[in-house]
């Protein structure tokens, strides 16, 4: 594995707003004196006309941005998840979702992966937020690849769109040549009969450990990328239900109101099976390197094996 | 001011009062107190300030104007309907079921440049206007009215600051200051005064007005036009319920609609005041 090349989706964030820009003239960025962490500062060190710092102010940010969407610009307003998602929910919802206003938000350090800075700033709550609000496309890539192509998307997309960044180098594990990006459409990774493993973010790759693992010892895994959280490729995941009989989430997020919630919401609803939710627990986190964070928290391919030799007993 | 001009914009801000009681009474909920202490400057906003055209609401050029103090939005559609962005017979379905008109300001209305009624995020979005038309090097204004209690918002000093940082002087803010909040008068609730001093400390020039005198209205706003540096901010003082006897001045009607016998006194009242400006 020594090959594999490793990139923070917060890097992409960054690189993919300054290769765009060119071509993307209404493209303008904000950000809450986080550009150094966030990456933005990629982009204003090449068009600093068209960067604004709003100072340590979220609230305001996600106000401004609505203002500038609604002549016309297309602004990324970037920050934590802590602070995109948690303090300036209101104002996301109220003058962004509200108004239907072509605003994207880029929300970095997302995660329990945010690690030293501890519980505070790990942000496991967003999407569980954000899909509440009426509208919202939400988008949580896995790579580098991924991350980019989500950029493209919410730059070819009328309406607000969450996009989710890791601050944790991640495994690149698209083809940078072949990989094409469906907003709300689901990747099948891998084929599997004996259980479905539905993933997002950097939890796709440890999906696709664990496949590999679990292969190993005779038991067939489907595995699922679900970029797009909002709107849910319910079809897919009701393929899943139908072809495999059990459905295993993962998401570096809480168990409470995810992706493993809006994947088990759709199941109950359409073809019920046992859907088990692999996440952060109804938990804070606490201080420590990412890497053993994860771990500890579960979000790990082990964690994926165990957890789906254990459903398995549930199926009838 | 000339004289006509005036008696036209008083006429017009009687008739949006006439709206904003009418508005409240068939909707059995609303906000007539506040509604009414802005009724003078949005007409003179929209009759005599703003470049806006009814028959091309979405010109990328027109001035833009953000209700931040959304709860009062029976004034902004009172006068918006005498502007022609819709029948005047909208205002009698204010907050009905299927109505256009909602209980707080939606972009999706015509005339209406953002929706609002969120305290402290008006001013923000206004912000974000004023920006684009910075960058586009456009000569649209972009105008936003807060409450005085709205102003106990942090949010909206998060604004102040960044219309200050990024000298946004095509955008006025005005405050109306009526003095009252829900809760009671602001300098009792939890004060956001001196109010003109916290706004020149954050860069502002500022301007005080008499809220309900149109020729101070037009020195106001004439000045503020002048300003080609900083953002501007008129701290209008009001009167809450301004044009109703029994409303004026009374924290009780910041958020009550009227039962049919204060609906025909208000309106009677209202009716001899048009009167007398029909002469």
């Amino acid at each position: 594995m020594s090959d594999v090349i490793k990139k923070a989706t917060r890097d992409s964030y960054g690189e993919a707003l300054r290769d765009f820009a060119e071509e993307y003239k209404e493209l303008v960025v904000l950000d809450a004196d986080l550009a150094a962490a966030t990456k933005t500062g990629i982009f204003k060190k090449a068009y600093p006309a068209r960067f604004f710092d709003c100072g340590i102010a979220e609230a305001n940010m996600m106000g401004v941005a609505a203002g500038l969407a609604s002549c016309g610009k297309i602004p990324f307003a970037s920050t934590f998840a802590m602070f995109a998602a948690g303090r300036a929910y209101e104002i996301v919802r109220n003058s962004i979702g509200y108004p239907r206003l072509n605003v994207k938000i880029g929300a970095t350090h997302a995660g329990i992966s945010v690690g030293e800075d501890g519980a505070t700033h790990q942000c496991n709550e967003d999407i569980a937020l954000m899909r509440t609000i009426p509208g919202m496309t939400i988008i949580n890539p896995c790579d580098d690849v991924e991350a980019r192509a989500a950029v493209k998307a919410a730059l070819d997309f009328n309406g607000p769109v969450y996009m989710r960044f890791g601050r944790l180098a991640v495994p690149v594990i698209n083809d940078r040549e072949t990989y094409t990006f469906k907003l709300g459409r689901g990747v099948v990774l891998r084929e599997g009969v004996d259980a479905a493993i539905i993933a997002t973010g950097l939890m796709v790759n440890e999906a696709v450990e664990a496949a590999k693992l679990l292969e190993a010892d005779g038991i067939s895994i489907r595995v699922v990328n679900i970029h797009t959280i909002k709107p849910l490729d319910k079809q897919l995941v009701a393929e899943c239900a139908v072809k495999t009989g059990l459905i295993v989430t993962a998401e570096e997020h809480s168990v409470i109101g995810g992706l493993g919630s809006a994947v088990a919401e759709t199941v109950t609803e359409s073809c019920p099976v046992p859907v088990i939710k692999i996440g952060v627990n109804d938990e804070f986190g606490h201080s420590g390197p990412a890497v053993d964070l994860l771990k500890e928290f579960g979000l790990s391919a082990e964690n994926i094996v165990k957890t789906v030799k254990d459903a398995m007993k549930l199926k009838k | 001011m000339d004289a006509a001009l005036k008696n036209n914009l008083q006429k017009i801000a009687c008739k949006a009062r006439m709206g904003v009681i009418e508005g409240t009474f068939n909707a059995k909920s609303g906000h007539p107190g506040g509604s009414l202490s802005i009724c003078d400057t949005l007409t003179y906003l929209y009759f005599n300030k703003m470049n806006v055209d009814p028959a091309n609401p979405e010109d990328p050029k027109r001035d833009r104007f953000v209700l931040s103090k959304g709860h009062t939005a029976p004034a902004l559609y009172a006068v918006l309907a005498q502007k022609g962005y819709f029948s005047r017979d909208e205002l009698k379905c204010l907050r009905h079921i299927g109505a256009m008109l909602q209980g707080h300001p939606c972009i999706h209305t015509p005339g209406v440049d953002m929706s609002s009624g969120s305290l402290g995020q008006g001013i923000s979005a206004a912000c974000g206007m004023a920006l684009s038309g910075k960058l586009d090097e456009s000569p649209y204004k972009v105008y936003t009215i807060l409450g005085d209690g709205e102003i106990e918002e942090g949010q909206v000093w998060e604004a102040a600051m960044f219309a200050a940082h990024y000298g946004l002087s095509n955008l006025t803010a005005i405050v109306d200051n009526n003095g009252l909040q829900i809760d009671g008068a602001i300098t009792e609730v939890c004060s956001p005064e001196p109010i003109t001093d916290k706004f020149a400390a954050f860069g502002w020039h500022v301007i005080t007005m008499d809220a309900h005198d149109f020729d101070d209205i037009d020195r106001a706003f004439s000045e503020a036009s002048a300003v080609t540096d900083k953002p501007v901010v008129i701290i209008q003082k009001s009167v809450k319920g301004k044009g109703v006897s029994f409303m004026e001045n009374q924290v009780g009607w910041h958020g009550t609609a009227p039962n049919r016998e204060q609906y025909e006194q208000a309106m009677a009242e209202l009716n001899a005041q048009l009167k007398e400006l029909e002469g």
